[in-house]
């Protein structure tokens, strides 16, 4: 079932004309419209719809890396995640808490107004308002003002060495776009009133939303004056979000469908097996670790008295105890990449020093218990989700299944996302699956003051069992404030290593992700974020 | 319907937690408790309700957690798709289902009506997802004949899309339509087989074969006409189910409609959309119920007369 590009287009501008409003807010773009029927057309079939066409409506880092082939940052990450200007062309520190940005010149908004330091300044106080659900993108944000047309400055409320890492997600919209359309507020799903941005975008990057219809179809067209040289040979995106994995696989198959950054693991196979396709396949930022409740008191369990996961003998014992060899072969299907670290190597802060696990001994496991006191184990509640991380299910019976064979007794809980993470967030389990990106920042600062940190202030929301330690949270709070990478990184790296050997976490693995493309696409930029980047994609 | 919003809104304090899934990591604590508390989901749950209530009565369902568009547009958008493929399905299961079902009873015994009776058991019985997948597997990558997702080209008439005035609208229709009917079809197959097996045991038939009528009159003019009040009335009702059960086939063909919001709403705690698609649904079980206890006067003359007499009498 192919339909030839024109025809495509002269029924979506059919639909344009007949929806009347709708064609005149994009008759801005008609260039672009033309433009769109010589080059080549890429279908991306994704595994679910992006939330809204407004980058600050949702702080989720999907529906952001989609949104960020239309709007883009001050600064952004290349295809091998090193930051680099974007909008921004260069910037300098003033004082500790003061950066300078230079803007580019002749950047211009896809309605063709061009880029100020007023649009970046209106945009900051957009995200930042007290409604807006990424203001903890920026979270050390204290003020900005404009120095003249091209240039501006950030204040932060401390010494702060991620602002750039922060930036990279905080896109920049048009001043007088907003104003002219009363969008200058983020949406606020309380007060229930809809917003123009959510259906309407208006940015600066290499492409340019055509049409919209939600759980159907996006189309953008490629940008023919956007401000860089580039990269790809794309005309024209049309994002189809197919929620089935089934149906996606088939789609593929069958050509409906050029690209899926979401290939089933266990359909590679068959994917690979045709000739027509090709499966990209490597290992994912996000670390899966087991995270345990370190409270005085176990959640669910025959020992009431007292905590034993207290006892670093008792979470070594749980450690030993799993074989992840045949985790990784059988649950993860051979993809994932077992690990001893609980940050992935591309981020900083991860030393191979991190790397080692210990190494699988079910009779070094059953006899550190029996030291510990509990030789005949003891029951505790296991808590996983079925929709969160990658054959989560899979790997948490099989888990369970070891520390069974140890005699300890996990009652697994598994249920969707939404009725387990406020039962997570309760500090109600005893032991979790959990999986740490450290994005968007990219750095370990962000599972070590997210995770790590005792709870004070704005750190350590994910602290759910109680396991920060004092030397850790030192060593955090110092890196949080020391701008010299050189002195930084080496701080993380410790807090870290003390982590390790306490075993206060259980690491496992980085999760593997898959894309797979028709012969249709000549090549892409795969890193290690799992985010598609079109602008780098050619196409044959 | 009160009283399934009652019941949604006890249900959905076991969904879990939206707030958790709109934030993002970075999110602290006390933005989370702010955004909790201006959702009004640290209230208790009778004044959510009045809440909910107050609203829907004025036509404000809010809007969605998800996407932030008004709740009642994304339904409104949704609808068409719906119900252009619930339309599709009823009327493949009349069109296929009353002549089986009329076969597989005049012709009982033969072969043929075998055979159709053992794979009607199949229809009921084989999940529609699992169906759904084998025939995206068989007619868009083996044979590649028809679009394995999606509606196709859609046509905005006024405040509705429609998929039946493009080719590939229409192509797009055939395998979700025929998933969705296919319990349907057997479902009217095994209804008219039983209802005409029934009727042609009933002594007026015997009575119009002997004032000499010819098979074809017999059957159709007097034995199908008796079945049609069970069919009218299951169908109706059925409309209902299809458009609450098309969820799973809109699932698997990716079919923009109103189950495939819901189930995206679900995953997601989406509370004013899970709200208001149960309202829609309830209200739409409610009206056909009425529409159907309408048209039984219409298909069988002898509720007229009844009515009419039953009026007299109490005057």
């Amino acid at each position: 079932m192919k339909v030839p590009a024109a025809n495509v287009e002269k029924a979506a501008r059919t639909n344009w004309l007949a929806m009347g409003a709708a064609a005149l807010m994009l008759s801005g773009f008609g260039v672009t419209t033309a433009m769109a029927q010589q080059g080549k057309t890429v279908k991306w079939g994704a595994a679910r719809e992006i939330a809204s066409l407004d980058p600050y409506s949702f702080g989720e880092t999907f529906t952001l890396s989609v949104l960020n082939h239309v709007y883009e940052g001050l600064v952004r990450y290349t295809g091998e995640l090193k930051i680099e200007p974007a909008l921004a062309e260069s910037w300098e520190t003033v004082s500790p808490t003061v950066w300078r940005f230079k803007l580019r010149p002749g950047v211009k908004f896809h309605n063709g107004n061009p880029l100020t330091a007023d649009d970046v300044l209106a945009s900051l106080a957009r995200v930042t308002h007290e409604t807006s659900p990424l203001k903890g993108n920026l979270p050390a944000y204290k003020s900005s003002r404009k120095i003249d047309d091209l240039t501006l400055e950030i204040e932060v409320n401390g010494p702060y060495p991620l602002l750039l890492n922060d930036l990279t997600n905080i896109y920049i919209l048009d001043k007088e776009w907003m104003e002219a359309n009363n969008a200058s507020l983020p949406t606020d799903s309380g007060k229930g009133i809809k917003g123009f941005a959510t259906d309407n975008a208006n940015g600066t990057g290499p492409f340019v939303v055509e049409s919209r219809r939600t759980d159907s179809r996006t189309v953008f067209v490629a940008n023919p004056s956007w401000w860089d040289k580039p990269r790809h040979n794309i005309a024209r995106i049309e994002f189809l979000p197919i929620t089935s994995a089934a149906t996606r696989v088939a789609a593929l198959l069958s050509g409906e469908i050029d690209f899926t950054n979401v290939a089933p693991l266990q359909d590679l196979q068959r994917l690979s097996a045709s000739p027509e396709v090709k499966v990209l396949q490597t290992n994912e930022l996000r670390t899966v670790i087991f995270a345990m409740n370190l409270k005085d008191k176990l959640f669910e369990s025959d020992v009431t008295d007292k905590n034993p996961l207290k006892d670093i003998r008792v979470r070594e014992a749980l450690y030993r105890a799993i074989d992840v060899d045949s985790v990784q072969r059988r649950a993860m299907r051979g993809l994932s990449r077992s690990t001893g670290a609980i940050v992935a190597p591309a981020i900083p802060g991860y030393t191979a020093a991190q790397e080692p696990r210990l190494p699988f001994d079910l009779d070094g496991a059953k006899k550190l218990l029996a030291d510990a006191g509990y030789p005949n184990g003891f029951s505790f509640n296991f808590n996983c989700q079925s929709d969160g991380l990658v054959n989560e299910e899979e790997f948490c019976q099989a888990v369970a299944a070891m520390w069974a064979r140890a005699g300890l007794r996990p009652n697994l809980s598994l249920g969707p996302r939404s009725t387990q993470t406020p039962k997570r967030v309760k500090g109600e389990f005893d032991v979790i699956s959990f999986g740490w990106a450290n994005e968007p920042m990219i750095d370990a600062y962000s599972i070590l003051v997210q995770v790590l940190r005792s709870r004070s202030g704005s750190g350590g929301v994910f602290n759910w069992g109680n396991w920060g330690r004092p030397d850790i949270d030192a060593l955090i709070d110092k890196a949080g404030v020391e701008l010299d990478n050189a002195k930084r990184i080496p701080l993380m790296s410790e807090a870290l290593m003390i982590a390790k050997r306490e075993h206060l976490f259980i690491p496992m693995h980085n999760q593997p992700m898959a894309w797979a493309m028709r012969s249709t696409v000549a090549n892409t930029v795969q890193a290690s974020d799992n985010k598609p980047r079109f602008w780098l994609t050619q196409m044959r | 319907m009160l009283t399934v919003a009652l019941l949604a809104f006890v249900i959905f304090r076991f969904v879990g937690d939206p707030v958790e899934l709109m934030l993002n990591e970075q999110a602290s604590q006390a933005q989370r408790d702010e955004l909790r508390e201006r959702l009004g989901l640290n209230r208790n749950i009778a004044w959510q309700f009045v809440t909910f209530v107050g609203n829907a009565l004025r036509g404000d369902f809010g809007i969605s957690y998800r996407n932030q568009q008004e709740v009642f547009t994304l339904i409104a958008e949704r609808f068409p798709a719906t119900f252009e493929l619930v339309m599709v399905a009823t009327l493949l299961s009349l069109a296929v289902g009353i002549p089986l079902g009329v076969y597989t009873a005049i012709r009982r015994g033969s072969l043929l009506a075998k055979a159709l009776e053992f794979v009607s058991v199949l229809g009921v019985s084989l999940p529609s997802f699992a169906l759904g997948i084998l025939f995206i597997l068989l007619f868009s990558v083996t044979l590649q004949w028809l679009p394995a997702f999606g509606r196709g080209e859609i046509v905005q008439v006024g405040g509705w899309s429609t998929g039946f005035l493009t080719p590939s609208g229409r192509l797009a229709l055939i395998l979700p339509g025929i998933t969705l009917s296919l319990f349907q079809i057997t479902l009217v197959m095994r209804l008219v087989r039983a209802e005409m097996l029934e009727t042609m045991r009933t002594d007026f038939i015997r009575f119009a074969r002997a004032r000499g009528l010819s098979d074809k009159a017999v059957h159709f003019r007097y034995a199908l006409r008796n079945c049609l009040m069970p069919v009218v009335t299951v169908t109706g009702l059925q409309i209902g189910n299809l458009i609450a059960f098309a969820l799973v086939t809109e699932t698997v063909f990716q079919w923009p409609g109103m189950g495939l919001l819901f189930v995206q709403a679900v995953t997601f705690v989406d509370i004013p959309v899970m709200a208001a698609y149960l309202m829609v649904v309830s209200f739409i079980f409610v009206a056909l119920n009425t529409v159907v206890d309408l048209l039984y006067a219409y298909v069988d003359p002898r509720l007229r007369e009844d009515a009419v007499t039953g009026a007299a009498n109490a005057r």
